[in-house]
Order: C-alpha cells, then sequence, then structure tokens
C-alpha cells in the first residue's frame, strides 16, 4: 500500500533503526564508534548516523516518496558496549550496495565519512571497520601488480625486500641526491626511496632528480648484478602533472613510482594507480598526514580502513608503521592491518580491532612498508613480524653509519640475510635475535660497527591509538 | 671510532657480483645447506634446481637442472640433485629454488654452489 505524506520531523530510530535487520551478503557494512551528546540514547544516536550517511535528512521530504526509501536506507542493526568506555558504543550500519558508485572509493567515503563526522548530537565518531562485499570490492581494480609479480619483476625471493629513504629529506641538489642513492642501492639494498615531501622544489626539480636517481639504479645493478629501484615520488600540484611525471618515469625505464595518498587525494591516486597497471610500473603508496586522521581513538578513521581503501583503489606497497621504530603502532592492530594489506580473506578479530570478515576475492596484496627510525638491531624483530612479503626501511639506519651508505647498506643485508637465515633454519628471532647478528658480524665489519653505533637507540613510548580492550 | 674503511665493490670486478639471497653471507657449509633443504619442505614447497655462467646470472632464466621435484620430500635426496649439478656444471653457480604453487611464487631461492667469478 502506498505511504501518504506527512510533513515535520520524525525520530531517526523510527526509520534507520532494525535491530532485526540480517545483512545481506551485498551490503556494505560500517562500524562507528560514537560517543553522543549526554542525554541522547545509543539507538537514536545509531539511526541517526544511519540516516545522515545515507538517505537521511533532518526532517521529512515529500520527493521521498517518489522512490523506495525502505530499500535504499542504511540500517543500524546492532549496538555493542566498547570495552573499557563507559562513554562510547560501537554502531553497526548495512547499506545497501546501490548507495554506491562501482569502483569508487571517493564515493563511499564521501558518503560514509562525509556529513555525519559534523553532526551535531554526536560528540565524537570514529569508522572502525569497513566490510567492503565481493559485489563491489570487484568493481575496483585493486594493486596494479600485487606481490608475486613485484617478485618476479624484481627478481627478490624468500626475503623481505631492503629500502632506505634518502636523507637529508629536503635541501639536497639532484646530483648530491642521485649519489646518496647509489651509494645505498651499490651497497645492498633493493630499493631507495624519495621523502614524501620530495616533489619539485626550487633546490632540486623532479627532472633532475628522476634523472640522476636512474643513473644510479643503472650503474649500481651492472656493479651488484641484482635488480634495483628507487620510488620516483611522481607527487604533483596538480594530476596532470603528477602524470607527465609519470610518463617522464616510464620514458627512463624505471621499476617503480611513489605517491602520497591521501595529500595527493583518492582520485588522483586510483588514476595513477590505473596508470601503472597499464603501463607496468610498480606504484609505492605513502601515507602522509594519515596521522590526522587516525591518531585520536575517538574521532576519526581507522588506519585499518585507511589501508583496506588503498588496496581498493591499488598500491603495490604501502606504509604500515614499523612497530618497534620512532612511529605510533600498536603491535597487535598493527599484525591486523597488515593482513588486510596482504591476505586473500581476513576474518573477524576482536583482538585485532578487525570488526568484520572481509574476502578479497581476486583482488592481490599490498606490500607493507616497514619504515621510520629503525636500525639493525629491530632486524630480528621485524623480520619476525612481518615475514617475507614486507620491505623494510632505514633511513637513518643505512645513511647514519659512520662509513657511509654502501657500508650501512651492506650492514642491513648481512643483517637481514642472517636473519632470514636463522628463522629458515628454526631458530626463534625475537629470543635468539642478537646473538644471530653479533655471530654474522663477524664475518662483516660494516655490520659489526653497525651494531657498535646503534646499541642504546630505543623508542620506548606508550602508544596513544591503543585497542578497544577492558580495563576494569 | 674506528678509521672510515673504503667498500670494495666495481664494475671492473667479477667478484662484486651479488647473486641475491644470502649472498651477502659467507657460502654456505654443507650442514647449513641442508637445513635450508629441510625448511624448504617443511614448507611443503617443490624443490628445483637451477644453474647458470656467473656472468649470465641476471636473466630470469637460467637453465634447469631437469625438472622441479614435484612433491620430493626427501632431503637426502634433493642435495644429491644438486650436488650432481654442481658437479656437471663446476664453473657455474648453483641455486636451490622452493616453488611455492599456491602463490605461484618461489618461496625461497638461493644460491648454494658458487661458481668462479675470478
Amino acid at each position: 500500500m502506498a505511504k501518504t505524506y506527512k510533513a515535520g520531523v520524525k525520530e531517526y530510530r523510527a526509520t534507520y533503526w532494525e535491530p532485526n535487520y540480517t545483512p545481506k551478503d551485498t551490503d556494505l557494512l560500517a562500524c562507528f564508534k560514537v560517543t553522543p551528546q549526554p542525554g541522547i540514547d545509543r539507538e537514536e544516536v545509531a539511526a541517526a548516523v544511519a540516516a545522515e550517511s545515507s538517505t537521511g535528512t533532518w526532517t521529512t521530504v515529500w520527493t521521498d516518496l517518489l522512490t523506495d526509501l525502505d530499500y535504499y536506507k542504511g540500517r543500524a542493526y546492532r549496538i555493542e558496549d566498547v570495552p573499557g568506555s563507559d562513554t562510547e558504543f560501537y554502531a553497526f550500519i548495512a547499506y545497501p550496495i546501490d548507495l554506491f558508485e562501482p569502483g569508487s572509493v571517493v564515493n563511499v567515503f564521501t558518503s560514509l565519512v562525509g556529513n555525519v563526522f559534523g553532526f551535531k548530537a554526536l560528540r565524537a565518531i570514529r569508522l572502525e571497520d569497513i566490510r567492503f562485499p565481493v559485489a563491489y570490492l570487484t568493481t575496483c581494480d585493486g594493486p596494479p601488480h600485487g606481490i608475486q609479480v613485484e617478485r618476479d619483476i624484481m627478481n627478490k625471493y624468500g626475503r623481505p625486500m631492503l629500502g632506505c629513504t634518502i636523507k637529508p629529506k629536503l635541501g639536497l641538489s639532484g646530483k648530491n641526491y642521485g649519489r646518496a642513492v647509489y651509494e645505498a642501492l651499490r651497497g645492498g639494498l633493493d630499493f631507495t626511496k624519495d621523502d614524501e615531501n620530495v616533489n619539485s622544489q626550487p633546490f632540486m626539480h623532479w627532472k633532475q632528480r628522476f634523472d640522476f636517481c636512474q643513473e644510479a639504479i643503472e650503474k649500481s645493478e651492472r656493479e651488484t648484478g641484482e635488480r634495483k629501484g628507487h620510488y620516483l615520488n611522481v607527487t604533483a600540484p596538480t594530476s596532470d602533472e603528477m602524470l607527465r611525471r609519470a610518463e617522464y618515469a616510464k620514458e627512463l625505464n624505471t621499476p617503480i613510482i611513489m605517491i602520497d595518498y591521501i595529500t595527493m587525494g583518492f582520485g588522483a591516486t586510483t588514476a595513477l594507480s590505473k596508470w601503472c597497471k597499464q603501463n607496468g610500473i610498480l606504484l609505492h603508496v605513502h601515507r602522509a598526514m594519515h596521522g590526522v586522521i587516525d591518531r585520536n581513538p575517538h574521532h576519526g578513521i581507522h588506519f585499518r580502513v585507511l589501508s583496506k581503501i588503498m588496496r581498493l583503489m591499488g598500491g603495490d606497497h604501502l606504509h604500515s608503521g614499523t612497530v618497534v621504530g620512532k612511529l605510533e603502532g600498536d603491535r597487535t592492530a598493527t599484525l591486523g592491518w597488515i593482513d588486510i594489506m596482504r591476505e586473500e580473506y581476513v576474518k573477524e578479530d576482536r583482538s585485532r580491532g578487525i570488526m568484520f570478515d572481509q574476502d578479497f576475492a581476486y583482488m592481490a596484496g599490498m606490500i607493507p612498508v616497514a619504515s621510520g627510525g629503525i636500525h639493525v638491531w629491530h632486524m630480528p624483530a621485524l623480520v619476525s613480524i612481518f615475514g617475507d612479503d614486507s620491505v623494510l626501511q632505514f633511513g637513518g639506519g643505512t645513511l647514519g653509519h659512520p662509513w657511509g651508505n654502501a657500508a650501512g647498506a651492506c650492514a642491513n643485508r648481512v643483517a637481514l640475510e642472517a636473519c632470514v637465515k636463522a628463522r629458515n633454519e628454526g631458530i626463534e628471532l625475537e629470543k635468539e635475535g642478537g646473538n644471530v647478528l653479533r655471530e654474522a658480524a663477524k664475518h662483516s665489519p660494516e655490520l659489526a660497527i653497525a651494531l657498535e653505533t646503534w646499541k642504546e637507540i630505543r623508542f620506548e613510548f606508550d602508544t596513544v591509538d591503543k585497542l578497544d580492550v577492558a580495563h576494569k | 671510532m674506528s678509521q672510515v674503511q673504503d667498500y670494495k665493490s666495481r664494475l671492473s670486478d667479477p667478484a662484486s657480483r651479488k647473486f641475491e639471497t644470502f649472498s651477502y653471507l659467507p657460502a654456505m657449509t654443507d650442514a647449513e645447506i641442508r637445513k635450508q633443504v629441510e625448511y624448504i619442505v617443511s614448507k611443503g614447497w617443490n624443490p628445483a634446481v637451477e644453474h647458470t655462467e656467473p656472468e649470465h646470472a641476471m636473466a630470469n632464466y637460467w637453465y634447469m637442472w631437469k625438472l622441479p621435484m614435484f612433491g620430493e620430500t626427501d632431503v637426502d635426496t634433493i642435495l644429491a640433485e644438486a650436488k650432481a649439478c654442481h658437479e656437471a656444471n663446476p664453473g657455474n653457480h648453483v641455486r636451490l629454488i622452493g616453488y611455492d604453487n599456491f602463490k605461484q611464487s618461489q618461496g625461497a631461492s638461493m644460491v648454494i654452489y658458487r661458481g668462479n667469478t675470478k
């Protein structure tokens, strides 16, 4: 029977709170952590979130009746306590797949984390996790190459890859910068990397950087007999300029380029990912600015969500944090989003903060990149935490070696190989790692001096963004 | 602080060429090679042996020694094949591969007999 129009304001719960709803396989599911304003009940707030992130507005409008809103609306279908918090709750919301443009993370995010994040009835709201239905996921291209293809292109098997961000991050000329790249690559690294904010500044325009870095790659390959790459950052003020730089990188026949996906934007990132797939160039993705969005435990978007959407938009590498280095990252939470980057199927696991099962179907995986304040003493823990399908990046931990970049790179490579060999032999790295390194240093003076140099450096601060666990 | 040391690596010196995983460590002893074979077997990977002249080591395709040993789990059999390849091609690099057919990749790949780069 047709509905009749009645102007006025209804409670959100009347339309958008459906505790008996069973989500469909094709629904997009989201879990928000919500801090309501005092005095507003949970069902009403959860329903408001569902409404404001889907079809609803604050008052009834007559045009609602021209469509089937019962089909198109988002539904709040479950509410849960947040372990360890009296002021927050989890709201689970199901959205029908038709609400979103196929293949558009941009569109999904404009809905899910759009106006609702400024909604006055909420003190704070955080998107904790999303379940993309396979039907939607397969409209996105995903990583341009994926882990296995990258291994074949770079000829790296049975171990993590090694990288290094060139420092100082700003101020070097193109030629001096290329020198730093060459030294690190000839010493045994697989990759070097532009820093996220190295674009095309007055002291070093992008073209000279690309030219000199490519020469460094080619000479170090001939010298070591191994394949090398440098992540040429094509992040630019406009998408047109970004693609112009990518085209030039392709002319140079370089194996990998790079983007800052949050500052460059999701649309430009998706465009570059498709370009990389077309042109056979690997894509490294840096997450600069993520801390603004994901670090506050009460408000924003959790990094596991930012990882998941990056996999859909399509990167071959994504920075993941290190657990042990200078940057924020709880260990179990990090293990959770590493799974989201690499695995074919990730099961709900509240102990890692994962709220939904996620099937990635045939979508390729991304390689997590551990970077930021790590050095040789961290190597056993890093190999143990990240496993083979990872890139371990030592910036200061390569360039700060007393004998220079080549020796620093060599020290890291020896340490890495010693740890992998020991792991294969059944040695427990997190217990015996120190001995493994000291033993390896007996035949590597580069490693011996590195172990001496960084003996005392630790970054032991408490994590700000902790997983939600009961504390009483 | 010790004296700064030169990093000895030269285009003109074939001994500067590396050959990927474990090439920055000393050559493995027989006992160490055995442990790596045991690791490949324990992972359920298919062992394979390949070899090449050291000057062509950058090529994707080395010479296969027979066929990959699908389903072979006997460590002595695998070691014997690697040794036979080495003895038939004494100047060549000989590498041991563990094919991971589920990931469609190589779970392990390492040179276990080093060729002549002098």
